[in-house]
Order: structure tokens, then C-alpha cells, then sequence
């Protein structure tokens, strides 16, 4: 697992020094813009999906589900984040206490 | 250097920084020890990559997959990188420690703050960054001890806190149309996926659909 901690700073840290060393018109295509502004949110849809239903490499429906439509609704009325996410928490440890 | 700068810097380095307390406590309920979720805190210090790795770990993927989910998701900061290079002119280590604290927030603030006066977007990009960073890392160790003193993570409802922690960083970015198709699209394919490949796998394929996209949408 330290393999994966330091892989992922490493190439995290690359990435932030290699952007303020190159010129900045190497970037500036629109094509490159918009795929890179659109991969952070196919990524987190994503792990959302992942996260929500996965069960190892088995769909499943369980509390999960529920705390993130909790966490939907928190969100669509402006929650804070911290107030959302343990909204999330708090539904997923009811349901499976039950 | 102005007030306003200062009280934005300050306040969102509060507000943000304690997210890394879920950070900790995730990263924990995934599996990762206390010194590894502090280590990311420290050294990835990116907050949708330093959950990417948990999330792959949790969910039963390889290192490999962890590392390529995390760096997709990294990819962003050096396009940020590239935005502030010009605004903060720094080279060794100053640009080093510049390029740690390249992130959304102090991108934004400075970004906020360019058009009235450089100086003070500088100023703002420093303290937001330094900010966040200290609050973050303090932040991330409490969320950590604390979730390892609870034990069973399902218990505590702890399952539900990384997707939800997803949820929330993706909403924000939902803000066109063809955001809101990519999203869909990925849902769809991780989870098209998911029984067929290794775990890890159907996150990082999500890729695919913002190149074809963003590759053939206008916007």
C-alpha cells in the first residue's frame, strides 16, 4: 500500500511542477482544455458509482446507497460539506444497525 | 497587500482544510493506516486524488490502479500550474513549493483576485495554499486517529462516507450539459464494467468518455 501512497504523490507532484515549468500556450488548444476539465468529473462519477454499489466485482444494493441519497438531497439544498457527508454517515449506520 | 485577500485566503483555508478530517477518517474506513492517510495529506495534497487512492484501496484494487485513478484526477493541477506560473514568476525552490500547494482552492483565489491587482492575487495564492495545506495535515491526523479508534468501519456508517465524500466534489462540477452527460456516461460505464474487470479497472476506463467528448462537443 506504501507503493500506491508514494506512486500517487509522486506523479501528483510531477504533474503540479511540470504545469509551472512548461510554457503556457503548450496547454492553451481548447480540445486539450476541455478534456482535461471533463476528466475530473468522469473520474469522480465514476468512483461515486463504484463506491455506491461495488462489492469487489459484485453490483450490489445495500445502506450505501441510501446515505448517498441522503447525501444527494443535502446537497441540492446547499449544504455544507461536513453537514452532507455526516448526514451520509449517519443514515448508513442507522440502516445498519437495523 | 489587501484585507480582502487576506479574509478570503483565511477563510477558505478554515473551511477546506477541515474536509481533510473526512479525508482521514475515510482513508482509514478503506483500509490505509494512520502514518499512510498522513503521508498522503503531506505529500499527494490534492483532495479528490488523495480520496481516488483510498477509494481504489478500499474497493479492492491494485497500487497500480490507485496510482493512475489518483494522477487522472492530478492531471488538473498542472493545467492550474501552467495558469499561475506566469502570475507568480518563481524558479527552484520557491517554485517547488509553489507547485505542492498548486491546487483548486488557491488557484481560484488568486485567479479571483488577478484582474484588481497582481500582487494581490500572489499574495492570495500563497496564504490560500499555505493555509489549506496546515489545516488540511492537522485536519487529516485527527480524522485518522479518530477513525481508528472506532474499529469496524460499516458500523459507524463509515461506507458511506467516501461516495458521499465523491458526490460532493463532483456536484459543483456539474454545471453544463455535457458535464452532466459525461457524469452519466461514467456512472453507466463503471458500472457496465465492474462485474467484467479487476477492481480499479472500470474507474480508470471512465477516461475514455471525456476524450470522446470533449474531443467532438463545441462548447
Amino acid at each position: 500500500m506504501w507503493g500506491a501512497v508514494i506512486g500517487a504523490s509522486v506523479l501528483a507532484f510531477a504533474f503540479k511542477y511540470i504545469g509551472q515549468s512548461i510554457p503556457q500556450s503548450a496547454l492553451a488548444n481548447p480540445r486539450v482544455a476541455r478534456i482535461a476539465d471533463l476528466i475530473p468529473t468522469a473520474l469522480l462519477a465514476g468512483l461515486v458509482a463504484v463506491q455506491t454499489f461495488a462489492e469487489k466485482t459484485n453490483l450490489v444494493i445495500d445502506q450505501r446507497l441510501a446515505g448517498l441519497a441522503v447525501a444527494a438531497i443535502a446537497l441540492y439544498l446547499r449544504a455544507n460539506f461536513l453537514v452532507m457527508l455526516l448526514a451520509a454517515t449517519a443514515t448508513s449506520a442507522l440502516l445498519h444497525q437495523l | 497587500m489587501s484585507r480582502a485577500v487576506i479574509r478570503d485566503s483565511l477563510s477558505i483555508s478554515i473551511a477546506v482544510g477541515t474536509y481533510g478530517a473526512a479525508f482521514g477518517v475515510a482513508s482509514v474506513a478503506a483500509g490505509l493506516s494512520v502514518i499512510q492517510t498522513c503521508a498522503l495529506s503531506l505529500l499527494l495534497f490534492s483532495g479528490a486524488s488523495q480520496f481516488a487512492v483510498a477509494g481504489v484501496i478500499g474497493a479492492g484494487g491494485s497500487a497500480l490502479s490507485a496510482i493512475a485513478a489518483s494522477g487522472l484526477l492530478a492531471l488538473r493541477n498542472g493545467f492550474y500550474g501552467a495558469r499561475m506560473a506566469p502570475l507568480l514568476k518563481v524558479r527552484g525552490f520557491k517554485r517547488i513549493l509553489a507547485s505542492q500547494i498548486t491546487i483548486d482552492e488557491s488557484t481560484a483565489i488568486a485567479l479571483a483576485h488577478e484582474s484588481k491587482s497582481e500582487a494581490n492575487a500572489r499574495t492570495g495564492f500563497w496564504l490560500t495554499g499555505i493555509g489549506i495545506y496546515l489545516f488540511w495535515n492537522l485536519a487529516t491526523l485527527i480524522g485518522a486517529l479518530g477513525a481508528n479508534a472506532l474499529g469496524d468501519p460499516a458500523k459507524w456508517g463509515l461506507d458511506a462516507t467516501i461516495p458521499a465524500a465523491f458526490l460532493g466534489l463532483l456536484w459543483p462540477r456539474l454545471t453544463s450539459a455535457s458535464s452532466k452527460f459525461v457524469a452519466l456516461g461514467a456512472i453507466a460505464l463503471a458500472l457496465i464494467l465492474t462485474p467484467l474487470l479487476t477492481p480499479g479497472i472500470p474507474i480508470i476506463a471512465c477516461v475514455l468518455i471525456p476524450l470522446i467528448v470533449g474531443w467532438r462537443v463545441r462548447s
